[in-house]
């Protein structure tokens, strides 16, 4: 079958807040349920100016094979965060929406130690910008939407330009 | 520099014509880069996406469906005691995949300035009136054909300060899941004839005609209901799925 043309993304706008976000929706598991961590940090864009109305969903593959899923906002610094569990993999799906940002971006956060061909394969430079932090709480992953710590962001095969 | 309270409306539609003259070929998603979108300017990545064939989880998508959703939700005219105000209509159309599936039971989440143009968000300070009967978000699940059906009130347009008198065409705002993270999507549905679209930088982002085009739903008079509604239909199609699907084996 010939393939069809995909529907254009739009921007998530600035008005997504009384929509999107629901009680609960950024723990994947509970907070203070055993294993689980806290996954936090800023959206930047290429002034450093954190991101006050980005909306990011997180994928992870708990230990055990659960896959689980979850949604945060940005607050008005620019902070997100998420309560994940134990991840089974080295990395975790996230996905970028912002008001100002035409279509979704894709990328993975990988753990501290953790790696994969992917991950090796990228130009050493770029590396750490999938790299999450230890930290105590948990890890701390930030997102560059453009300067100089710029996140690689993802593309798959079947999405055309 | 020209500030943004300075920049006409005149600049920036002679911006969209210029990029739109050097287009070369088709292209089916927006431009990131598009500076006649003034907020696209400090959050664009420079660099190009890496290619990676996705594996585990990225092959998956969350499943809302058993967790069951109220039929009241779908229809965005119900969720107060009294009635919201503005045009009434049913938008409903198809999600499917890049081959051509019927994407089922999947989660389409909605949300919508009222009749006046205003949302229902803090920060939303367009001068026109709240309607207390009119939230403007819903959710609704796909049936087995990959259809959608939501009730609502035609949104209005709206002022937004990208520029001196700069309007948003009226839109409903559409978030779609797929059945793979690869296939994510959040995107805006327009209505049929509208005026503002030439000088829409959010619209125009998309720079191919035949893209544009799909963004916008038709008026369906077989959806429209005697002496209730107006009717539009809108069709979305995701990216093709990378998993093999069960369908697949059987053909």
């Amino acid at each position: 079958m010939s393939e069809l043309h995909p529907t254009a993304g739009q921007t998530v706008g600035p008005f997504f807040g009384f929509a999107l976000p629901y009680d609960g929706a950024a723990d994947l598991v509970p907070a203070g349920s055993p294993g689980a961590r806290r996954l936090s940090g800023v959206v930047r864009d290429g002034a450093g100016d954190p991101v006050p109305d980005a909306l990011l969903e997180l994928t992870v593959t708990a230990v055990g094979g659960e896959r689980l899923w979850g949604r945060a906002a940005t607050d008005a610094e620019g902070r997100y965060a998420f309560t994940v569990p134990e991840p089974d993999g080295a990395f975790l799906g996230l996905t970028v929406f912002a008001r100002g940002l035409l279509n979704r971006l894709f990328t993975r956060v990988y753990l501290p130690g953790a790696g994969d061909a992917f991950l090796a394969g990228l130009a050493e430079d770029r590396r750490p910008t999938l790299v999450a932090r230890a930290v105590e709480e948990g890890y701390a992953f930030d997102v560059h939407l453009q300067g100089d710590d710029e996140t690689v962001f993802l593309t798959y095969p079947r999405h055309l330009r | 520099m020209t500030g943004p309270t300075e920049l006409t409306q005149d600049d920036v539609t002679a911006e969209i014509a210029e990029i739109a003259a050097g287009r070369t070929g088709s292209e089916t998603q927006p431009r990131l880069d598009y500076p006649p979108y003034r907020s696209s300017l400090l959050r664009h990545p420079t660099k190009a996406p890496v290619q990676v064939d996705p594996e585990g989880l990225e092959l998956w998508a969350p499943v809302f469906g058993e967790r069951g959703l109220d039929p009241s939700e779908a229809d965005l005219t119900v969720q107060h005691d009294g009635e919201a105000v503005g045009e009434r209509m049913v938008v409903t159309g198809r999600v499917l995949d890049g081959d051509g599936r019927p994407v089922r039971e999947q989660l389409v989440e909605v949300w919508q300035a009222n009749a006046a143009g205003r949302y229902r968000h803090e920060r939303d300070q367009h001068p026109a009136p709240l309607d207390p009967h009119f939230t403007g978000a819903g959710r609704c699940l796909t049936d087995a054909d990959g259809t959608y059906r939501f009730t609502t009130i035609k949104p209005g347009p709206y002022p937004w300060r990208n520029h001196r008198n700069a309007w948003r065409p009226a839109h409903i705002h559409f978030s779609l899941f797929g059945t793979e993270f690869t296939q994510r999507m959040v995107t805006q549905m327009y209505f049929p004839g509208d005026p503002l679209f030439p000088l829409d930088p959010i619209y125009q982002s998309v720079v191919d005609p035949a893209a544009q085009a799909r963004l916008v739903a038709t008026y369906d008079h077989d959806v429209t209901e005697p002496e209730w509604c107006t009717g539009y239909r809108w069709d979305i199609v995701l990216t093709g799925p990378h998993a093999t699907l069960m369908e697949a084996s059987d053909e």
